[in-house]
């Protein structure tokens, strides 16, 4: 059993706001639904199933539902932090393949920008059920020095520099820039990003994602009703999840859950990286980037400092193009969470609707990987392939 | 040293260390059964699933794995990970030291410092 040309990405839509001091969460998540809607030529109507995540209000799927009147006949609330998008992209394609449901849709959105989050910075104390959180919580572990650690032992253990690191955010930046809607769409250098301040040891506060309000939505379809909709036909061709954690304290903490599902969805997909043209690779840090990259088997397991150097990532100028929005760390991290807007991207571009000055020439192959929650403690990665028709 | 450290939260699961602590003892969870430590701290080892878990003396001394200085908090503080002599790697802080000294891989020795109203918690000083 594979999900392989078993659905397909029919409506992707990405909200244009970054800044929604004027609406709420709820609202938010049904202009994302209608937009994706009206991107697919499909109504409300048609949706039969519903995807969302630890970013919907309250219990979510039944609070949504009701907000949206939808008549559900499958739901799916799995929360793997912010790559429960690329993870659910995939469980619509398992639904529909098993005949549970036609029309999936999946939503994000949030406001932590309007909220005014500490979202990085600040050590926060989610659960006090969670069992690791005695032993976190009292040495100030927050979502940047976390990553920072990962960061300052990749450096360690490979050679891999500050440098080496902002050419990740530079090529961004790169993207950025065409893009009318990005929070940071001037030219960011090297030395910009070397010389902002030092948020942790060794991450600058340019190693960092933006912090925006918005959201994002997609609809995934049966074979039957992709065949007689308007829009170029996304293919799902493969994906794979997972956990990473510290294994009793036994870890390596250059490596991420994208070792794991990177090979499983390759494998389904039946192409290796190479095959590749274009890859949205979550970005919540620039240090996230090459340890995924890294992972997928791009380059070697060390050899991401290397290989993220000198524009490779720029589209049109290295080998291998990535996040072509602007990504999380100058587009928008809609709710803190990058998932949803990594999958659109790998859809703008297949369809051949990236920006022009950023789209790949023939882009018939393209993937979305995630990590979501802490890459320096536990986290959940998903990597999903998708193949133009 | 105006930094306050948050209290750890004590369960029927983990008091046993933090009765150790107040008397300045270290211990780390090992198991009867496979004879390994690990950490953090739980009563079923995640290694062989064993429910022979005995909380053990630890000598205190460790490696740096790695460490960030947290440069953006009010009161900079170093965040790590430190291999114990005994086997597994803990989240900790490293104290009472020159933050631009810290490399991976320095030795370090356990000290135990207060919490804002609970009991001390285990951190590291370079040995």
């Amino acid at each position: 059993m594979t999900i392989k040309g078993k659905a397909y990405i029919a409506g992707a839509y990405e909200h244009p706001t970054r800044h929604a001091p004027d609406k709420t969460v709820a609202q938010l998540h049904a202009e994302v639904a209608l937009g994706a809607l009206k991107d697919a030529g499909l109504s409300r109507d048609d949706v039969d199933g519903y995807f969302c995540a630890g970013d919907a209000p309250g219990p979510g799927p039944a609070t949504m539902a009701e907000y949206m009147n939808l008549k559900l006949r499958h739901v799916d609330s799995t929360e793997l932090g912010g790559t429960s998008y690329v993870a659910l992209a995939a469980h619509a394609a398992e639904a529909i393949a098993l005949g549970k449901c036609d029309v999936a849709l999946i939503t994000l959105a949030g406001r932590p920008r309007s909220e005014g989050q500490a979202t990085g910075t600040t050590p926060r104390l989610r659960d006090p059920n969670q069992p690791e959180a005695p032993w976190e919580f009292p040495y100030g572990l927050t979502t940047a020095n976390g990553y920072a650690m990962c960061a300052m032992r990749h450096m360690h253990q490979y050679g891999t520099t500050s440098e080496q690191l902002a050419w990740i955010k530079v090529a961004a930046s790169h993207h950025a820039s065409h893009n009318p809607n990005a929070m940071l769409p001037e030219l960011i250098t090297v030395e910009d990003v070397v010389n902002s301040p030092v948020i942790a040891d060794p991450l600058h506060r340019l190693d960092c994602c933006v912090i925006s309000d918005g959201g994002g939505a997609l609809v995934i379809v049966k074979p039957e009703i992709a065949k007689r909709l308007k829009r170029p036909p996304v293919k799902i061709i493969g994906a794979g999840e997972t956990v990473k954690h510290l294994s009793g304290g036994t870890f390596d903490l250059t490596t991420s859950g994208a070792a794991r599902t990177g090979p499983i969805a390759f494998a389904e997909a039946g192409i290796t990286p190479a095959d590749i043209k274009y890859a949205s690779i979550y970005d919540s840090f620039t240090i996230t980037v090459l340890i995924q990259i890294e992972d997928l088997g791009f380059c070697s397991k060390g050899a991401g400092g290397k290989f993220v150097a000198d524009g490779n990532l720029i589209s049109g100028v290295g080998k291998l193009p990535f996040n072509t929005d602007g990504g999380g760390l100058c587009n928008n991290h809609p709710a803190n969470r990058g998932g949803m807007t990594k999958v659109i991207e790998a859809v703008r571009q297949l369809r051949g609707e990236a920006h022009p000055k950023v789209q790949v020439k023939n882009c018939d192959l393209a993937l979305a990987q995630g990590t979501g929650m802490q890459l320096g403690t536990r986290h959940c990665s998903a990597t999903l392939i998708m193949e133009r028709e | 040293m105006a930094r306050i450290i948050p209290s750890p939260i004590v369960s029927v699961e983990n008091e046993a260390f933090w009765n150790a602590a107040k008397q300045g003892r270290f211990t780390v969870p090992t198991c009867g059964a496979c004879g390994k430590a690990h950490w953090y701290p739980r009563a079923i080892c995640p290694f062989c699933a064993s429910e022979k878990v005995e909380w053990r003396a630890a000598s205190g001394q460790g490696t740096i794995y790695t460490y960030s200085v947290m440069r953006r908090a009010k009161e900079p503080y170093a965040i790590a990970y430190v291999t114990l002599a005994e086997g597994p790697t803990m989240m900790t802080n490293i104290v009472d030291c020159d933050f631009d000294a810290l490399r991976v891989g320095q030795q370090v020795a356990v000290v135990f410092k207060d919490t804002e109203n609970g009991p001390p918690v285990p951190m590291f000083k370079p040995a």
